[in-house]
Formats: structure tokens, C-alpha cells, sequence
């Protein structure tokens, strides 16, 4: 209808996607990763964080078989390799992140190890202040 | 200023698509830009011409038309979840499109503020 081209060209902003909730009782921890995943294209900065239940979206070990759902967790590796591309890749004008709630965590007795990938595990508070310094927030 | 949009839920079941609705409007009345409204996770039901609320009840449906029909504001629903809920062009309300993700990230990068609607 009333499409329009917006001209980003060059432009570089700090995303933040938030991963609320629990991998396979709602959509929404699947569409937050598909949002993720079509982001990197835009080479935008980005953190990538996981809280509350949002944790066990990355927690090792998922056998999703019963339920008859894609288990989604393995395509958080892509996630990661973007991210380490970005880290190495000097090409690559975009900074990654991938964040965990340290209490979200210790609730639930979980530590890094449990996870499928490497993350920075954040006080609340810090994360509190990474989330206000971003400019665009997205959260399932 | 530019605002973005994002609906995150369907209309009539949860009240994020009437804030959004009621903000949209208003920001629009103030003079403000707004570039476009992007649909997502239930909220790709937003566009779904075949909702038929009761008469005595506002049709969301109706009233996100209506706004892109006077103001032109460019309503976009996300094509891989509104697929996953069966919309389809054939059932799009006039004044929506379908179209893809990268129309929320670009949409995030180009207004000065992005406002999210939903849980």
C-alpha cells in the first residue's frame, strides 16, 4: 500500500532481542530466533539475551521427539557462528552478544555448562542498563 | 518524529492491538511520523479481512484499514508468521501487505523510535 524505501544506508543501531520464554509452550521463543536470524543480514549490533524461562531455550540435551515440534536449540549454533564471524571477521561492521540473567539461571539451577553455546552470564542489574542503552528492544 | 510500530497480538483476544491502534492514531493527530506498522507473532491476525466481531463491538480489522486508508500508513505483516496462521493475500484486509522480516529491522533502523506492542 503506502510502502516506502527508508534510506538506512549506513546507519548502525544497538538491537536487543529478548528471550522470555519457555522454548515450546508458546511461539514466541521460535519467532524471536527467526527475527535474529534475518537481522544478522542488516549488520546491525546486537544482543541477544535470555531470561526467566528463556533460559531453557538454550539448555542442552532438548528431545523434542515426543511432542512432534522442532527442536530449535541446535539453530541457536547459527546464532553463535554469526556472532564469532562478527567477532573475527574485520569485514563484519557489527558487534554480538549473547547474554544470560544470572538469576534466571541460578532459579532454575543452571550454569553456563548446561547451555548449548557460550554466553556472558549478567547480574540483573547489568543487564537492567544493557537493555536501557539499546536502541531498539524486541522481546518474546 | 518517525515512530515505528509493532504489534505482537492478535485483535479482539488481547488489548496490545487497540493500544497500538489508539497510539498510531494519536501520534498521527500530533503530527508525528509514523513509517509503518509491522505485525507479528499473533498479531499478523490483525489483517485477517474474514474477522467478523460482534456489531456492537469495535472491528479492529476495520479500523487499521480505515487508518491506512487517510493517513497512507504502510501496515505490514510478516510473512512466514502470518503463513504459519493461514493468512494469506487473498484474506488481507485492504490497506495491509505481507512482506518480510528484514521490513522490522529496516523499520527499527530507520525511525527514531520503535514502539512494541503486546506481552
Amino acid at each position: 500500500m503506502a510502502e516506502q524505501d527508508f534510506d538506512t544506508e549506513g546507519v548502525k543501531k544497538h538491537f536487543m532481542f529478548v528471550n522470555r520464554k519457555a522454548p515450546y509452550g508458546t511461539i514466541y521463543a521460535l519467532e524471536v530466533l527467526e527475527m535474529i536470524l534475518i537481522s544478522a543480514a542488516f549488520e546491525q549490533h546486537a544482543v541477544i539475551a535470555f531470561m526467566d524461562d528463556g533460559v531453557f531455550q538454550i539448555q542442552k540435551g532438548q528431545d523434542t521427539a515426543a511432542t512432534g515440534m522442532k527442536n530449535f536449540s541446535k539453530t541457536y549454533g547459527v546464532v553463535e557462528m554469526e556472532k564469532e564471524d562478527a567477532d573475527e571477521d574485520e569485514d563484519i561492521d557489527m558487534v554480538w552478544r549473547i547474554v544470560v540473567e544470572q538469576e534466571s539461571m541460578a532459579a532454575r539451577g543452571l550454569t553456563p555448562d548446561d547451555l548449548v553455546i557460550d554466553v556472558e552470564m549478567l547480574p540483573s542489574a547489568e543487564l537492567a542498563d544493557l537493555m536501557a542503552d539499546q536502541d531498539v528492544v524486541f522481546s518474546g | 518524529m518517525k515512530i515505528g510500530i509493532l504489534v505482537n497480538e492478535g485483535p479482539f483476544t488481547h488489548q496490545a492491538s487497540d493500544s497500538a491502534y489508539h497510539f498510531t492514531k494519536a501520534a498521527l493527530e500530533k503530527g508525528h511520523q509514523v513509517l509503518r506498522v509491522f505485525f507479528y507473532y499473533d498479531g499478523v491476525n490483525n489483517a485477517n479481512k474474514l474477522s467478523a466481531p460482534q456489531a456492537d463491538d469495535r472491528n479492529l480489522v476495520n479500523l487499521w484499514s480505515e487508518l491506512a486508508g487517510e493517513h497512507g500508513v504502510d501496515l505490514v505483516v510478516c510473512v512466514a508468521a502470518a503463513l504459519r496462521r493461514g493468512i494469506k493475500e487473498d484474506i488481507l484486509a485492504d490497506g495491509f501487505r505481507i512482506s518480510g522480516l528484514g521490513q522490522l529491522i529496516e523499520l527499527g533502523m530507520a525511525a527514531d523510535r520503535t514502539v512494541v506492542f503486546g506481552d
